[in-house]
């Protein structure tokens, strides 16, 4: 409940500065242009849900919003600021490696494939980023560390190397890993795609509860279950365009648009 | 077969389980053949080396020789001395042929394209006659002397074998980053972390399980490979086994002395290689290969449970 009012407070404070802001993004790989002219506003506390065929750009464009891929033209915005560049007058100046890796501590991300790093035990890799990046003191990191395994269930593994991990522990890990830094933005990319079926509640559960604790949050899913219960807003993509947008129940129980309604007669 | 001896083992009542096939074996009369044949030619090289003249006698004779141990130790120090400017040199051709910068990239792939392309003898050749065409080491402010007394025979050595396996663990270092998920750097980017920390912290410790093993390969050819400076006038194993021949006129007894003593080295490196392998193995998924222990082990109980079964 104090959650819910804090995360109203909140939005309210930051007015109306959106999360991300997406104008007119582009982005080819070489020849093939998987984004065509993006246009998206992610509201503060809002979580905002990615679908759409694969190959349809989504992942693609959330990578985009931590600057692990470049974008070619138009304009990207985190809570205000350009994402990889820095606009003086009329010119923009490209952000260097240093610049480029201070703001993608306030972005933490979750991978389709977990990418927890193997040679550090689970409180190992909490504690990395905090520790090496922010120079944070051990001991209290440690306790903070433990307070996020706690969170996603994980406290008994935190000895546990990723190997000994099952799938679904190694994504709630790496939650826990990203949320170590503090950030105030959450990226998910397909969470929940290279897990066991019976493993994917655990997970999806974490992240309803990091949403109802009012982080902004990005998913890119397959879950319209959870799209549906979780999301304030949805955005069905397809061929690097977004199709059709709105609350996720209208899009979801009444698509518009031809193509996400075949779309979505094949995956409900 | 196996599969069926374990589950008829593994049940609690054996005869309950299906009968056993019993077959004539398929008889491999090639196999029979050739085994003679090997056999017949190593007696024939045996006899050969019996007729010959050699006063093997000599071997144990001059085996723990002041000269010997002075050499062995030498050839250790050169290994040692070498595969450490090696090792170093190889993780950082390595890093500049990955970055981004075509610069450093191009020079890293020109040393790798030298050094791997010429011979080390004669790389250790021209490096011990540099002396012919520079007459004084001239670093500006900061050094400078006769040639001949900056490039001593052992400093010869060390850059003609250390610059050579330079390239060689460069491209081992290169195999071993490259093998890295790029995941990993993925995520410790998304982490904030800054390029040279994500080398450091996340991408390095991963490489080493890939860039140990062949390391230990380099190590062996490389304790071999110092018999060669010989030719630059600096005495190790080899060269003291040479001159002990030559004087006590036994020269080929010392040949299998000075060869009895690679072996020996060679042999105790490759068991620690084989252990440090095993101990970089651990925590990835696969299991680890028996130890020969092991192995001598499981061969014991096998044969002893055949006999039982006969």
């Amino acid at each position: 409940m104090t959650d819910k009012l804090s995360k109203t407070q909140d939005t309210a404070a930051r007015g109306t500065v959106p999360m991300v802001k997406a104008q007119g993004v582009h982005k080819s790989f070489g020849h093939v242009e998987v984004l065509k002219g993006i246009d998206l506003e992610v509201r503060p506390g809002e979580v905002f849900c990615l679908i759409g065929p694969s190959g349809s750009g989504k992942s693609t464009f959330l990578r985009c919003i931590n600057h692990l891929e470049k974008i070619n033209a138009g304009r990207l915005y985190v809570d205000g600021e350009l994402v990889g560049y820095r606009q003086q007058g009329d010119k923009l100046y490209e952000l260097r490696d240093r610049e480029v890796a201070m703001k993608r501590r306030d972005i933490g991300m979750v991978f389709q494939r977990f990418n927890l790093f193997p040679h550090m035990t689970a409180l190992e890799n909490v504690m990395e980023a905090p520790v090496q990046v922010k120079g944070a003191g051990r001991t209290q990191t440690r306790e903070r560390a433990m307070q996020l395994l706690e969170r996603v269930g994980l406290a008994d593994r935190a000895g546990h190397y990723p190997s000994q991990l099952s799938g679904g522990q190694q994504q709630r890990v790496a939650i826990a890993r990203a949320l170590a830094m503090d950030p105030k933005l959450m990226l998910f990319d397909e969470p929940t795609s290279a897990l066991d079926p019976e493993l994917v509640g655990d997970v999806l559960d974490v992240m309803r509860d990091l949403a109802e604790s009012g982080m902004t949050m990005v998913v890119v899913t397959h879950e319209m279950g959870f799209a549906r219960e979780v999301g304030d807003s949805l955005v069905f993509m397809d061929d690097g365009v977004v199709v059709e947008s709105g609350h996720p129940r209208d899009v979801l129980t009444n698509p518009q648009h031809e193509r996400t309604q075949s779309f979505l007669s094949k995956v409900l | 077969m196996t599969d069926i001896d374990k589950t008829a083992g593994e049940q609690d009542t054996p005869p309950a389980g299906p009968e056993a096939i019993k077959a004539i074996p398929v008889r491999h009369y090639g196999r029979y053949v050739s085994a003679v044949l090997a056999i017949a030619i190593l007696v024939a090289i045996i006899y050969a080396f019996g007729q010959g003249k050699i006063n093997w006698n000599a071997v144990p004779d001059y085996f723990f020789d002041d000269r010997i141990l002075t050499g062995v130790g030498k050839t250790l120090l050169l290994t040692v001395a070498s595969m450490a400017i090696g090792i170093i040199g190889g993780i950082v051709l390595a890093v500049m042929r990955l970055s981004k910068n075509p610069v450093t990239s191009s020079i890293a792939w020109f040393y790798i394209w030298f050094f791997r392309g010429t011979p080390v003898l004669v790389q250790l050749v021209v490096w011990f006659n540099l002396g012919l065409v520079f007459e004084y080491i001239n670093l500006g402010p900061v050094y400078k002397d006769q040639w001949s007394d900056f490039m001593t025979p052992l400093l010869t050595a060390l850059l003609g074998l250390g610059l050579n396996e330079a390239a060689y663990m460069a491209e081992i270092c290169r195999a071993g980053l490259l093998a890295v998920d790029e995941g990993q750097t993925e995520a410790a980017h998304a982490l904030g972390m800054s390029h040279g920390r994500t080398l450091r912290r996340i991408v390095i410790p991963q490489a080493m399980r890939v860039i140990v093993p062949p390391t230990g390969n380099e190590v062996i050819n490389m304790l071999k490979t110092t018999s060669l400076v010989s030719v630059v006038q600096y005495p190790e194993l080899f060269r003291y086994a040479q001159d002990i021949g030559q004087n006590s006129g036994a020269p080929v007894e010392m040949y299998f002395l000075a060869a009895a003593w690679y072996l020996i080295m060679t042999s105790v490196l490759s068991v620690g290689q084989y252990y440090v392998e095993r101990y970089y193995a651990r925590g990835s998924s696969r299991s680890l290969p028996p130890t020969p222990w092991q192995k001598v082990r499981a061969h014991l109980t096998t044969f002893s449970s055949r006999k039982v079964a006969a």
